[in-house]
């Protein structure tokens, strides 16, 4: 009763409530990395050095009116929402914080669940989640978000492409689906997928970038040509909810490159005796620290590169990444048979 | 575990379903929709049998037929697409002349 | 009632629901979307049948790309509800071809489904154990399957490239 039931409920509830804080905080972040980077302070006036902006923030978006346009389709409207924010937050079921630990003399895993197509649930879960943005602009009946929901769409569709068939390549090396079983083969391998698969590692990157809607992919919701894009007729708390949908995949997309190729919870060359007092550090501490350094640099991205154009966007994608990922899993396939 | 034959009575429902909507409906999409259910009923079907026999040959049927209906989709939506642009219209009835 | 079972009716009840009101349903977007929620019942009933990867699979193919596709031509088209006034007068299900036969052939398939269910009683038990793992299913498929393997990739090639030709505007080469 305690392990099937009590502990993976808690287990949700810990991980759900982590990532709606950390989500919070990854704006401030945000705010504050890009004032940084233009010599700026970013918020200084809620709390000290601005650490409650967040509490400020929700509370601002809470007590905000909620508009519905009087000729949007009014289901659809609230329900795109929801649905962008649902498939942000049960990806996390399957990624590994860490391996299984003894605590107060119980087995307890670090993680929701490990299930045998990990992998592709991830990606099942990440390809539902376009519907939020196309729903949401058809439903506000309104220009720039339907000019925003349709070229989000075919943005989406076509990075997925790319991110998927380089997924493959790392699902070649590793063996296995399962997200646990993937920082085990980089145990087993004794290699890091960032130095054994380096195209893989920028071409999941990059396409993150695209998935996420972030600079410079950031089209969906440019401001200065869309007024805020698929979101534009948005606000108060379903506003809010785009806006977190945005920042969990963000952490969503850290954590998987983390998992996939940096060995998840291994310390740096974990098999190497020598660096054996890195394991004083617990394994999800190492899982944090890679996470927030992807995080970083989805912001530092956003705070250097300039935004795409939609013809440039569409060119990279079909023309450069799929191309390589399939390149690159035909070399993998290759070697791999090569060393068998 | 549930019966095999729930499923199978389950998928069909399902079927009928998609059948009486090809037949009751005037709207090329919703036709096209439900060709979709139909196919999924077929599948769930296979994936029953599959697990009754304990073989993995039920899942790549529907490996195959997901890729069938995935053909079919783009090439389905593209004609309609087509038809759309020549009367402004998605009901079937508005292409009857080849009928006499 | 054991939980499984339950999860089977849930299920179940989703994917018949939403599968009726699609064909019920006079705004196709909301066709779309009723069916995207049949195949998440569905793939639910897949996971429940040992089979996560075609649940999986069938939400990536279905859900992630198939029903895009429809969504962005309903889009598209902005032709949402069925042209002639009878047609907007008239709900689907109410005319005369389906209120005819239509009650006909479903007095047949109800006759038909208690049939079948009240003749088959229990058996068809699912055997214990023998689940089809993903590696069987990827062995099978590149080794006994091999040739219809291959064929479909020329299938999707032929549906791409009659796709382009046929949605590409004329008059423009």
């Amino acid at each position: 009763m305690v392990d099937t039931l009590v502990i993976p409920l808690l287990k949700i509830v810990i991980v759900l409530n982590a990532t709606l804080v950390a989500v919070t905080y990854m704006v401030l972040l945000e705010r504050k990395v890009i004032a940084w980077a233009q010599s700026r302070l970013g918020p200084m006036r809620v709390g000290p050095y601005g650490i409650l902006q967040p509490v400020a923030d929700a509370v601002k978006l809470m007590i905000k009116e909620d508009i519905t346009p009087v000729r949007a389709d009014k289901w659809v409207f609230t329900a795109a929402p929801i649905i962008s924010m649902v498939p942000a937050l049960i990806v996390y079921a399957v990624i590994p914080f860490g391996p299984k630990i003894t605590l107060f003399g119980r087995q307890v895993s670090l993680y929701i669940t490990d299930i045998n197509v990990g992998l592709l649930y991830i990606v099942s879960v990440a390809s539902v989640g376009v519907y939020g943005i196309i729903l949401a602009g058809y439903a506000s009946n309104s220009k720039f978000p339907l000019l925003a929901s349709l070229r989000a769409s075919a943005q989406l569709i076509s990075y997925e492409v790319a991110v998927t068939l380089t997924l493959v390549s790392v699902i070649l090396m590793a063996g296995t689906l399962s997200m646990v079983g993937i920082v085990d083969a980089q145990y087993n391998q004794h290699v890091w997928y960032v130095i054994a698969q380096p195209v893989a590692f920028v071409l999941v990157l990059i396409g993150g970038l695209a998935e996420t809607n972030r600079a410079p992919f950031d089209l969906p919701e440019a401001e200065q040509e869309l007024t805020g894009g698929f979101h534009t007729e948005y606000s108060g708390m379903r506003f809010a909810l785009f806006f977190l949908a945005e920042y969990a995949n963000m952490i969503v997309v850290s954590s998987v490159v983390t998992t996939l190729f940096l060995g998840g919870w291994l310390p740096p060359f974990p098999n190497t005796p020598a660096l054996h007092f890195l394991y004083a550090i617990p394994s999800w501490i190492w899982f944090f620290l890679k996470s927030f350094f992807f995080l970083y640099v989805f912001i530092w991205v956003r705070a250097t590169l300039p935004r795409y154009r939609y013809d440039q966007l569409m060119r990279l994608g079909w023309k450069v990444l799929i191309p390589l990922a399939i390149l690159n899993l035909v070399v993998t396939g290759i070697v791999k048979v090569m060393l068998m | 575990m549930v019966p095999l034959n729930y499923y199978l009575v389950l998928s069909a429902m399902l079927f009928a379903i998609g059948t009486a909507g090809v037949f009751v409906r005037r709207n090329l999409i919703t036709i096209l929709l439900s060709i979709e259910i139909m196919l999924n009923a077929v599948n769930l079907t296979f994936v029953a049998f599959g697990r009754a026999l304990g073989s993995a040959d039920g899942q790549i049927i529907v490996f195959f037929v997901m890729t069938v209906a995935a053909a079919e989709a783009a090439v389905g939506l593209a004609i309609v697409i087509g038809l759309f642009r020549h009367r402004e219209s998605l009901n079937p009835d508005s292409w009857t002349a080849l009928k006499w | 009632m054991a939980p499984e079972t339950l999860a089977f009716y849930a299920f179940g009840a989703v994917a018949v629901v939403a599968s009726l009101l699609v064909i019920a349903q006079r705004n196709p977007i909301y066709s779309v979307l009723l069916l995207i929620a049949s195949f998440g019942a569905l793939s639910g009933l897949y996971v429940l049948l040992d089979a996560p990867f075609v649940a999986v699979i069938q939400i990536i193919v279905y859900a992630g790309a198939i029903m895009v596709l429809f969504l962005f031509v309903v889009m598209l088209l902005n032709a949402p509800h069925e042209e002639t006034e009878y047609d907007e007068r008239v709900h689907p299900l109410l005319r005369p071809g389906p209120m005819r036969f239509g009650a006909l052939l479903a007095l047949v398939l109800a006759g038909e489904l208690s049939w079948a269910l009240t003749r088959s009683g229990d058996s068809g038990r699912f055997p214990a154990g023998a689940v089809a793992s993903v590696r069987a299913i990827g062995r099978s498929l590149f080794t006994d399957y091999a040739f219809p393997f291959e064929v479909t990739s020329i299938l999707i090639l032929v549906a791409m490239v009659g796709a382009v030709l046929l949605a590409r505007r004329e008059g423009r080469g």
